[in-house]
C-alpha cells in the first residue's frame, strides 16, 4: 500500500458517502472506509420498511447522491447506485483501529491489518456504529443482537428487549404489533421511568403492558445470559425466565476515545459534547482531520449529505463556497431595506433580537430557513385581532403598538426593539388576542411555532427570555386596570413559574398562605370541604387567577385549589402585590369586586348544600366525573344526554356525510355518569397533545378554536399515538357514494353514514388506485355555517357541544334544585 | 355567517333541551294556537249552517289544503334527516315541529271531513292519517321514556364489546370441552353452534328466547351422567360457569335489542303508513277534482 490518497473518508453513512461521491466526481484520489460489508450501516439497520423523512424540507440538497423521503429500502438502493455511478473507491470490512500522523501524512491503521496513507482524513463515523454493549456474563452469545431489521421475521419466540429508549420501545412494539406472530415479549428498563423516550412511545408501551401483551420490568438489569434463558436483577431479587432472543437497544455513544486518540478535541468532557471545529469542519486541535455528520452534531441526513459535499470542496481549496442554503436565504432577505449581505443580516438579527442572542452562526442559518424577515411601514398591521396564527415575532428594528382595547384602536401599548410579541399563540395555539401595528418603520422576524419551540428547547437563554416576557404580559393582561410593566416589576421579581401535576393542590383549605396564583396553562378546580366531603365550587380556566381572598383579606385559605390537568402556574408573592393594590386603587376595586362575585357563588353553593344536599352532591360529582374525563383541558366537547339519546347514530352518519364519508366520532364508546355520556370525539384541547409531534406541522387551530389536520398530513400516526382520548384514527376516505336520492329511490349504494367495510373494499377495487391512510379527526365542521353536523343532526337534542367553563357552572344546581 | 377580522362567527346549538321542550315548547304553542283558531273559525261558520261545513265548502277546501300541505311537509322529515347540508338547521327543531304540527292534524283533518265518513277513498286517507299519527304517538312515548332504559341497560358496554364477549366465551367453552366425552362435547357444541343471538324482529321485540340453544345446553349439561374422571368433572364445573356467564351476556344483549326494537318498531308502521297515506291522499285529491 504505497499510494497516498488525498482524502481518506471513514464511515459510509450519508455524510461520508456524499463526501466520497463528491471526491470521485472531482477526480480527487480518495478512499471510503466502511466497517461493515454494506454502505450506510445506520440506515441499513433501520426497521424494515421504515419511512425515512427528509427534514428540514426547506433545505436544498447539494450532493452527488440523491435523497428524498421514502422507504428505507428505496433509499439504500438509490445510494448504492449513486455510489457505483460516481466511481467511488470503497473499501468494505475496513474498520479503523487508529489514526496517526499530521496533515499531509496521516496513517490509518486497520483492524484487519494493513494501513492507509492519506493527506486529509474526513471522520464521518456517526454515533450509531458504537452501540452500548451488554456487559453481563453471556452478553457475547449469538442470540444477543443490537438491531432489529424486520420485526415480522420472528414468530413463537420469547424475546427480551433491553433498553427503554425510543429504539427499544419501537422494536418491542413492532414485535407485538401482530398478535399472530405469537411472540412473548419482555422489556427491561434500567430506571423506573422512561425519560429519554418520546411520550407517545411510552404511552403505547404502557397500554400494551396493561393489555397484557408485553411484560415491562423496570429498575431491572440483565445479570446472566444463557442460551434459552435470561437471569435478571429486579428490585425484589433475581429471577430467571425463558428467553430465546435478546435485542439490546441501550443507546450508542460517539466513539470518543477513538476520535480523541487521533488528536481531535471535544468542546467539553460532557458525554453529549461535540468536537470543536472551524467553519470548514476542520478540527481546531488537529488540522487535516475534518469531522462531519452526526459526530459533528448534525444528525439529519440532508445536513450530513451537504456537509460531505462541502467538506470536499473546502479540502480541494474552494474557499468561496457558499453554504447550500445561501440562495434560499438570499431570496428570503431580498427586498428588505438596508442592502445587507446574508451574513450581515444574520448578525443583525442575532445581535438585535434578544431571544436570538445565544445562537451560533450555523444555528442562525438553520433558524432563518424556517423563519421570515419582514419590513413594515409605520401604521401597517402585523397581525389582526382574532386572526388565526401561532407564530412568534421578534423586533429587530423599530417598535410596534398593541391595540389592547378592541373598541378603541387609539388605546395602545408599545413594544420596543429587541423584544418579542405573539408569544400567546405560541403557548396555546389560539387566535390572536389583539391587533398589532408597526409604530414606525419596523423590521420583524416571524418565527413559526415549531421553530420557536425548537429554539426554546435548544437555547436556554431564549427560553428564559420568553418565559419572563410571557409572565409580564400575562399579568398585565389579566389585571388590566392601566398597569404598566414598571408597575409590576416588583411583583414579577419574586414571581415563580412551576408545573403542577393533575390532582396536585396549589392552595389547601385552611392553610395560612397568601400568595396569588395565575393559571398560565391547564386549569384548576376549586373545592371546599362541606359536611366532611369535598364539594366542587368552580372551575378556573387558563388565563385567570386564584388565591386573591387570602391575599387581600390576610385570612386563611377558604377553599382548596387543585390542578384538573397538568398545568403551569405563576406564583406571585403577596407583599409586593398588596403594595401594588395600595398604589392602584382601580386595580384594588376590580379585584375586590371579582372577589365578591366569587364569594357569592361559594356562599350560594354552601346554602344550597344545606337545603338541597342532593342537588349539590350531584353537581359536584358530575363536575368531578367530567374533570376526570379530561374536560379540564377541553375547549369544546361533545356530550350526549342519555336521557334523550335514542341511539339512532344520526350524529355519526351526519359526521361521515359531512367529512368524506368517515365518521370522526364513536357515539357508543366512551364513559357515562349520571346520564351524561362523553363519546369518543375530539375535545379540541387547550394544549393539544396531537400537535406535540407532527412532522409536517399539519395540525393547526382554526378560527373557531377547532384543532384540525390539514392536507399536508403524511400519515405517520404520531398524533394518533399522542392523543390520550383515542379520537384520532388512521384511515383512507372511502370511494364516493352514489347520490342520496338514488339510494332512497333505487337502493343504490350504502345509504347515509359511513359505508360498511365490505362496500368500501368492493368500491375501492372497482375504482382502482391506492390512497394512503391519513390521520382523521373532528374539525368541528370547520367552515360550515351551521356549525357541527353531529349536533345539528341530533333529532332529540341529546347531542350538545359545550365549553367546560360554561357547563361546569352553578346554573346546573339551580336547574336541578 | 359573519366575517369579522377573518373570524367566522358561527351559530352554535348549545342549549340543552330535548326535542319536546325545544325553545320552551315553541311548536307546542304554535300547534295549539293553530288548533284553537281552526276550531274557532269552524264553530263560527258551523253555527250559521244547518249541517257542519263539509270538505266541499270553502272552509273544507282551506282546511284540506292546509292538511295536505302539512302532510307533505311532515313527510319531508325523512329527507331532512338524511341530507346533511352545511347550512344552519337543527334536526331537533324539525322533530319538535313535526311532533306538534303532526298532532294538530288530528284537529285540522277531522274538521276538514265535516264528520262525514264512509267506505270510500276519502275516509281511507283519513284512517291512514290517523294510523300514522297514532304510530307517531307511540314513537313520542318511546323516545320520551326508553332512552334511559336503553343506556342504563348497557352501561358502558358497546354492541361490539357484547359480541366480543360472547365470542370469547365461546372460545373458552371450546377449550374447556377438550377433555369431555362425546355426549359432553355435543352439549357444548349445541351452545357454541346453535345459539341465535337476535332472531327476527318479532322475537327481538317480545324478547322470548325460551328455545335458546345456550339455555337448552345448560339444562342438558346439568342432566349429564356423572363424569368418569376428575379432569372431566372439573371441566364440567367450569363449563357450567362459562355457560351461565354467556347466558347473562346474551340476556344483556337481547334486552338491548328489545329496547332498540321498540324504539325502531313504531317506525315500521309509521313510515309505510305514511307512504300509503301519500298515495291515498293523491287519490283523494285527484278524485275530488275529477268528480267535482
Amino acid at each position: 500500500m504505497s499510494e497516498v490518497y488525498k482524502i481518506a473518508i471513514i464511515g459510509s453513512g450519508p455524510a461520508g458517502m456524499s463526501a466520497a461521491a463528491r471526491a470521485a466526481k472531482k477526480g480527487i484520489s480518495h478512499i471510503l472506509l466502511e466497517k461493515t460489508d454494506h454502505l450506510s450501516d445506520t440506515i441499513y439497520r433501520y426497521q424494515k420498511g421504515k419511512h425515512v423523512m427528509a427534514t428540514p424540507s426547506v433545505l436544498v440538497l447539494r450532493a452527488e447522491c440523491e435523497f428524498d423521503a421514502g422507504k428505507r429500502e428505496k433509499i439504500l438502493d438509490q445510494w448504492n447506485n449513486d455510489v457505483k455511478a460516481a466511481g467511488v473507491n470503497v473499501k468494505f470490512n475496513a474498520e479503523v483501529k487508529a489514526i496517526s500522523g499530521d496533515k499531509g501524512a496521516f496513517t490509518i491503521e486497520l483492524k484487519a491489518g494493513g494501513a492507509i496513507q492519506a493527506e486529509n482524513v474526513i471522520l464521518a463515523v456517526g454515533t450509531q456504529g458504537n452501540p452500548n454493549l451488554m456487559r453481563c456474563e453471556g452478553g457475547n452469545l449469538p442470540h444477543v443482537q443490537y438491531s432489529l431489521d424486520d420485526p415480522g421475521e420472528y414468530t413463537d419466540e420469547h424475546i427480551t428487549v433491553v433498553g427503554g429508549g425510543d429504539a427499544g420501545i419501537e422494536n418491542a412494539l413492532g414485535l407485538i404489533a401482530d398478535a399472530g406472530q405469537n411472540n412473548t415479549l419482555t422489556l427491561l428498563n434500567r430506571g423506573a421511568d422512561f425519560p429519554t423516550a418520546k411520550k407517545p412511545n411510552v404511552d403505547a408501551l404502557l397500554a400494551a403492558r396493561d393489555a397484557g401483551r408485553i411484560t415491562v420490568m423496570t429498575e431491572t438489569q440483565a445479570a446472566l445470559v444463557e442460551p434459552g434463558w435470561l437471569t435478571v436483577d429486579t428490585p425484589q431479587g433475581q429471577t430467571r425466565y425463558k428467553c430465546d432472543r435478546i435485542i439490546a437497544r441501550m443507546g450508542a455513544a460517539p466513539p470518543r476515545a477513538f476520535v480523541e486518540a487521533a488528536g481531535v478535541q471535544f468542546a467539553s468532557p460532557d458525554r453529549s459534547a461535540f468536537p470543536t471545529l472551524t467553519p470548514t469542519f476542520e478540527s481546531t486541535s488537529k488540522p487535516g482531520i475534518y469531522v462531519i455528520g452526526a459526530l459533528a452534531g448534525y444528525p439529519l441526513i440532508k445536513h450530513c449529505m451537504n456537509q460531505g459535499y462541502d467538506v470536499v470542496e473546502f479540502i480541494s481549496g474552494n474557499t468561496t463556497l457558499e453554504p447550500a442554503d445561501e440562495p434560499l436565504l438570499q431570496e428570503k432577505l431580498k427586498g428588505l431595506p438596508g442592502r445587507r449581505s446574508v451574513s450581515e443580516w444574520l448578525e443583525f438579527l442575532r445581535s438585535r433580537v434578544e431571544i436570538l442572542n445565544g445562537l451560533s452562526p450555523l444555528q442562525m442559518r438553520e433558524f432563518l430557513l424556517d423563519s421570515q424577515v419582514r419590513a413594515y411601514k409605520a401604521g401597517e398591521p402585523i397581525f389582526v385581532r382574532n386572526e388565526p396564527g401561532s407564530s412568534l415575532f421578534g423586533i429587530a428594528e423599530g417598535s410596534v403598538k398593541v391595540e389592547v382595547d378592541p373598541s378603541n384602536p387609539n388605546i395602545t401599548v408599545p413594544i420596543g426593539e429587541s423584544s418579542i410579541f405573539g408569544e400567546v399563540g405560541l403557548i396555546s395555539g389560539r387566535k390572536r388576542g389583539a391587533t398589532i401595528r408597526a409604530a414606525e418603520p419596523t423590521i420583524c422576524v416571524e418565527i413559526p411555532r415549531m421553530a420557536a419551540l425548537k429554539l426554546m428547547s435548544q437555547v436556554p437563554q431564549a427560553r428564559e427570555t420568553v418565559q419572563r416576557i410571557t409572565t409580564e404580559r400575562q399579568v398585565l393582561q389579566i389585571f388590566k386596570s392601566g398597569l404598566t410593566p414598571a408597575d409590576i416589576a416588583e411583583v414579577l421579581a419574586g414571581a415563580e413559574v412551576f408545573e403542577v401535576k393533575p390532582g396536585e393542590a396549589i392552595i389547601n383549605e385552611g392553610d395560612i398562605s397568601d400568595d396569588l396564583y395565575i393559571i398560565r396553562s391547564g386549569s384548576m378546580i376549586v373545592e371546599k370541604n362541606l359536611g366532611g366531603k369535598p364539594v366542587f365550587m368552580s372551575y378556573v380556566p387558563a388565563g385567570s387567577y386564584s388565591g386573591e381572598m387570602a391575599m387581600i383579606e390576610r385570612s386563611p385559605r377558604v377553599a382548596t385549589v387543585k390542578a384538573a390537568i397538568r398545568s403551569t402556574v405563576v406564583k406571585l408573592p403577596a407583599e409586593p402585590f398588596r403594595a401594588l393594590l395600595a398604589r392602584k386603587p382601580e386595580l384594588a376595586k376590580r379585584m375586590t369586586d371579582e372577589m365578591r362575585a366569587r364569594r357569592e357563588i361559594n356562599e350560594f353553593i354552601e346554602s344550597q348544600k344545606e337545603e338541597f344536599g342532593g342537588a349539590v352532591d350531584m353537581y359536584s360529582s358530575v363536575a368531578n366525573f367530567l374533570i376526570k374525563q379530561g374536560i379540564g383541558e377541553a375547549t369544546d366537547v361533545l356530550l350526549i344526554d342519555e336521557s334523550l339519546c335514542v341511539g339512532c347514530d344520526n350524529c355519526e352518519k351526519a359526521c361521515a356525510d359531512s367529512h368524506d364519508g368517515l365518521s370522526r366520532l364513536n357515539r357508543e364508546a366512551g364513559t357515562t355518569f349520571a346520564n351524561i355520556h362523553v363519546p369518543t370525539s375530539c375535545r379540541h384541547c387547550e394544549h393539544p397533545h396531537c400537535m406535540s409531534d407532527c412532522p409536517p406541522n399539519a395540525i393547526r387551530r382554526g378560527p373557531d378554536g377547532e384543532v384540525f389536520i390539514n392536507e399536508t398530513c403524511i400519515g405517520c400516526g404520531n398524533c394518533q399515538r399522542a392523543c390520550p382520548y383515542g379520537v384520532i384514527q388512521m384511515d383512507k376516505p372511502p370511494p364516493k357514494k352514489p347520490p342520496l336520492w338514488e339510494w332512497m329511490l333505487f337502493g343504490k349504494g350504502p345509504g347515509p353514514g359511513q359505508p360498511p367495510y365490505e362496500w368500501r373494499k368492493k368500491a375501492a377495487k372497482a375504482e382502482g388506485g391506492e390512497s394512503p391512510k391519513l390521520a382523521i379527526k373532528c374539525d368541528m365542521c370547520s367552515g360550515k355555517a351551521g356549525g357541527p353536523a353531529c349536533v345539528r343532526a341530533c333529532p332529540t337534542g341529546a347531542a350538545i357541544r359545550v365549553t367546560p367553563d360554561a357547563f361546569l357552572s352553578v346554573a346546573r344546581i339551580e336547574k336541578a334544585g | 355567517m359573519t366575517q369579522a377580522g377573518g373570524h367566522t362567527e358561527r351559530v352554535r346549538q348549545r342549549t340543552h333541551e330535548g326535542f319536546l321542550r325545544h325553545k320552551g315548547f315553541l311548536w307546542a304553542q304554535v300547534a295549539t294556537g293553530l288548533c284553537v283558531v281552526v276550531i274557532g273559525v269552524y264553530w263560527l261558520t258551523a253555527i250559521r249552517l244547518h249541517e257542519p261545513p263539509s270538505g266541499g265548502s270553502w272552509l273544507g277546501y282551506l282546511l284540506g289544503t292546509m292538511g295536505a300541505g302539512l302532510i307533505v311537509w311532515l313527510a319531508c322529515l325523512g329527507v331532512r334527516k338524511r341530507v346533511i347540508t352545511a347550512g344552519h338547521y337543527s334536526l331537533k327543531a324539525w322533530v319538535s315541529a313535526h311532533v306538534y304540527l303532526g298532532l294538530s292534524l288530528i284537529v285540522i283533518a277531522t274538521l276538514h271531513t265535516g264528520f262525514q265518513f264512509g267506505w270510500n277513498i276519502h275516509t281511507l286517507a283519513y284512517a291512514l292519517m290517523m294510523l300514522v299519527i297514532a304510530s307517531g304517538a307511540v314513537g313520542i312515548w318511546a323516545y320520551a321514556t326508553l332512552p334511559e332504559r336503553l343506556h342504563g341497560n348497557r352501561g358502558e358496554t358497546t354492541r361490539r364489546q357484547m359480541l366480543d364477549m360472547i365470542e370469547s366465551q365461546d372460545r373458552q367453552l371450546h377449550e374447556l370441552a377438550q377433555p369431555l366425552d362425546r355426549d359432553g362435547a355435543a352439549v357444548v357444541r349445541l351452545s357454541i353452534e346453535d345459539t341465535d343471538l337476535g332472531g327476527g324482529f318479532w322475537k327481538r321485540l317480545t324478547g322470548s328466547y325460551d328455545d335458546c340453544a345456550n339455555r337448552r345446553a345448560l339444562a342438558r349439561l346439568r342432566n349429564l351422567p356423572s363424569p368418569t374422571s376428575a379432569k372431566q368433572a372439573e371441566a364440567l364445573t367450569k363449563i357450567e360457569q362459562v355457560m351461565q356467564q354467556k347466558a347473562e351476556t346474551l340476556a344483556l344483549a337481547r334486552r338491548q335489542m328489545q329496547i332498540t326494537a321498540v324504539l325502531e318498531g313504531w317506525l315500521f308502521v309509521h313510515i309505510p303508513a305514511t307512504f300509503a297515506l301519500l298515495a291515498a291522499l293523491t287519490a283523494h285529491i285527484v278524485s275530488v277534482f275529477t268528480y267535482w
